[in-house]
């Protein structure tokens, strides 16, 4: 893969901004992604109501996951699907592989699944000698391209066509320079019709499970999940514990947010239900933990767990805009990933929490109103708390506590205008300072105003 | 009434804490200055260093206990007291001085019920809506959200005489500032701030005005490096203009 790890958001984000005619492009695409959003749902007049009873039926969830995940368990076992149970990434690739070999299968196809992103298991298996094709065509793109995806419903929204025209070009040998998107997806469709109807197995990702009837729900476009399951004589669905409903009926809301949240549809072409194994078929549904009940744990931010991967916070959010996803370097960016990350690993995701202006757009798109903006503030305390901000920046904060703390302190050293010289950023004039790059000072005023109103008040 | 003037205006926008002063005395109000204050702590807080804002937030409380009103031309200040102000000592009084802050715009028109301003500013405006006093202290309707529209600072302004309001591409956009962000994030900060400016400045705005001089201070920023013409003004001053 070629994204980097050494590098912070800070400094992968300006190198994303170089191109600035890029940056815009970028910015524009998503932008007109939020405003679909916005019309689709302002055409819904109980949107906000929707919004507020699923996130109760998250919060329902979240607090009675172990009797939901019995439940959907039995009812799994029922319908005559093999479950297993995934503590930790390691083990849920294990367990993939066990499946396959048991069954001697060396192809795989796989419909889109962050999840498996996040366990990195295209790589587990590869390094077994399993080939594994990603089947939604922006996951495929960035497959081929071996870069990771840069945002959770429009992987490769960071590439113009005319690249994915010479990725194509390159690896499925289409003409030099082709780049209408029409022409590029049936070549890529044609490519992948292959793939569909020569692989044994197919594992998909899980949007929705229900728990009392023990089926699982995949929203796609494409209809790749279906061509992959409905072909396959093992069929693989990989889920986090906390993609649970409670009941059927549930639906009904999630699905009437999901996709007008995530691109402004009002529904994904597929939605669909997979309950019970065809004669012949294998079915195996693994139920992942992978830090999710650590996250559980944290009371401040146990309601991350609520996402349901619709990506409006990423759309929505102008730094993500302006900085690409790869920028976050992780599986799930934008401010849901900086809310998620610092649970697995607080110091390689340290920066992330601060990569937001606290603008507070994301929690207000959010379908299921998990207060992102808010749990960022608080990972802020946590990381700061845990050690993990640069020194320099502690012993800044601290000269700066200590003089706004006192009056005296702050007024009464004779030029309080020479204290914010030294210590407020925007007023260091030099090249060193990141204020004084692209902006100017602001011009010190001759009088404060707490000096204008002791002598105005005098008179 | 207490005038609370965030740090950083009282040193660099005096201008707008007169602004503030004057209006609301002009509108009957007994305003005093509490000479001792400092800051709210946010600065410390939003970078994660809220547990050395503790001797701030006593002597906010300090400064601000027992008055009826305390307001503030500064609505991301304001917004910090209301959600973060504790106080060990005296947890009361901390709990009174975060329901009787007020920004000064709805001051104006929640408290003050302002129908009419004596005021004239013959210019193109740009309306910047700060984030925290748009999605913090709703003095807006955002547009995010499914609701009904309203604007206390576009209503306000609209009983300017000669102001023109222009309008905007993207009506509620952060523009970058985002405290320590600001030179943490630089590079994405200044193209926030910059993209910001374009969409007022291709609308015709000879102004941009804000309810936070903080968002402000960053488009200042860059405008002046720019030489751009645009001006930065605080919206205490537009409604306190005279002829």
């Amino acid at each position: 893969m070629k994204q980097s790890k050494s590098k912070d958001h800070a400094a992968l984000a300006a190198a994303f901004i170089k191109d600035e005619e890029r940056v815009d492009w970028h910015d524009g695409a998503l932008w007109f992604i939020r405003q679909k959003r916005d019309i689709a749902s302002k055409q819904i007049p109980e949107w906000e109501q929707l919004r507020e009873a699923a996130s109760a039926i998250k919060s329902n969830v979240i607090s009675n996951l172990h009797d939901y995940l019995l439940q959907f368990e039995a009812n799994l076992t029922r319908n005559g699907v093999t479950v297993h149970w995934a503590a930790n990434a390691d083990e849920h690739n294990a367990i993939v592989y066990s499946i396959l070999k048991a069954k001697e299968i060396t192809q795989m196809v796989k419909s889109k699944s962050m999840l498996t992103e996040e366990c990195q298991l295209n790589e587990y298996l590869e390094e077994r000698g399993i080939e594994v094709i990603n089947s939604d065509l922006g996951e495929y793109i960035q497959q081929i391209d071996k870069e990771p995806p840069s945002h959770i419903v429009l992987p490769c929204i960071h590439k113009r066509k005319e690249e994915i025209g010479e990725l194509f070009h390159e690896h499925l040998g289409t003409e030099k320079g082709l780049s209408d998107p029409t022409q590029l997806t049936r070549v890529a469709r044609k490519h992948l019709r292959n793939v569909f109807m020569t692989r044994r197995a197919a594992l998909t990702g899980v949007n929705f499970a229900v728990a009392e009837t023990g089926e699982y729900i995949v929203c796609t476009n494409e209809g790749n999940a279906d061509m992959g399951a409905h072909l396959s004589e093992v069929q693989i669905a990989s889920m986090g514990l906390e993609k649970l409903i409670p009941q059927k009926k549930h639906l009904s809301i999630f699905l009437r947010l999901l996709a007008r949240s995530a691109t402004g549809q009002p529904i994904t072409i597929y939605s669909s239900h997979y309950k019970k194994p065809r004669p012949g078929q294998e079915m195996h549904l693994i139920l992942v933990d992978a830090g999710r009940t650590k996250q559980l744990g944290r009371i401040d931010f146990r309601d991350s767990l609520k996402c349901i991967k619709c990506g409006s916070c990423m759309n929505t959010c102008p730094v993500y805009r302006k900085s690409g996803g790869l920028s976050y370097h992780n599986t799930i960016s934008g401010p849901i990933g900086a809310i998620l990350a610092p649970n697995l690993d607080m110091k390689k995701h340290a920066d992330l929490p601060f990569a937001s202006t606290l603008c507070g757009s994301c929690s207000n798109v959010c379908p299921v109103k998990i207060n992102i903006h808010g749990q960022l503030y608080k990972w802020r305390q946590e990381i700061v708390k845990e050690g993990y901000a640069a020194n320099t920046k502690a012993l800044g904060m601290k000269a700066m506590a200590w003089t706004l703390s006192s009056p005296g302190n702050f007024t009464n050293a004779g030029n309080a205008g020479r204290w914010f010289m030294h210590n407020i950023p925007f007023v260091v004039k030099n090249r060193f300072n990141p204020w004084y790059k692209q902006r100017e000072m602001p011009e010190g005023p001759k009088e404060s105003f707490a000096a204008w109103y002791a002598r105005s008040e005098k008179k | 009434m207490a005038l609370f003037i965030p740090c950083y205006v009282n040193q660099f926008y005096p201008n707008a804490a007169k602004a503030s002063l004057q209006l609301l005395r002009k509108l009957g109000v007994d305003v005093v200055y509490p000479s001792k204050q400092t800051c709210c702590g946010q600065p410390m807080a939003n970078a994660g260093f809220e547990y050395l804002s503790q001797e701030c937030n006593d002597l906010f409380i300090e400064n601000f206990s027992g008055f009826d009103y305390i307001v503030a031309p500064s609505a991301s200040c304001v917004l910090h007291v209301k959600d973060h102000l504790k106080s060990h000592d005296s947890p009361g009084q901390a709990d009174t001085i975060r329901t009787r802050i007020y920004e000064l715009v709805e001051f104006l028109t929640d408290v003050l019920k302002v129908d009419k301003l004596d005021a004239v500013f013959p210019h193109k405006v740009g309306l910047h809506h700060s984030c925290h006093g748009l999605r913090g202290l709703y003095l807006s309707q955002m547009s995010e959200l499914n609701e009904a529209p309203f604007s206390k600072p576009q209503k306000l302004l609209s009983m300017v005489r000669g102001l023109e309001q222009v309008s905007l591409d993207r009506q509620d956009e952060c523009c970058g500032f985002g405290g320590s962000f600001c030179v943490s994030e630089e590079a994405v900060s200044v193209k926030m701030g910059k993209d910001r400016i374009t969409d007022h400045t291709k609308h015709g705005a000879e102004y941009i005005t804000s309810s936070d001089l903080s968002c402000l201070m960053h488009l200042e920023g860059i405008l002046h490096r720019n030489k751009s013409v645009v001006k930065i003004i605080h919206i205490a001053e537009i409604l306190n203009a005279e002829l």
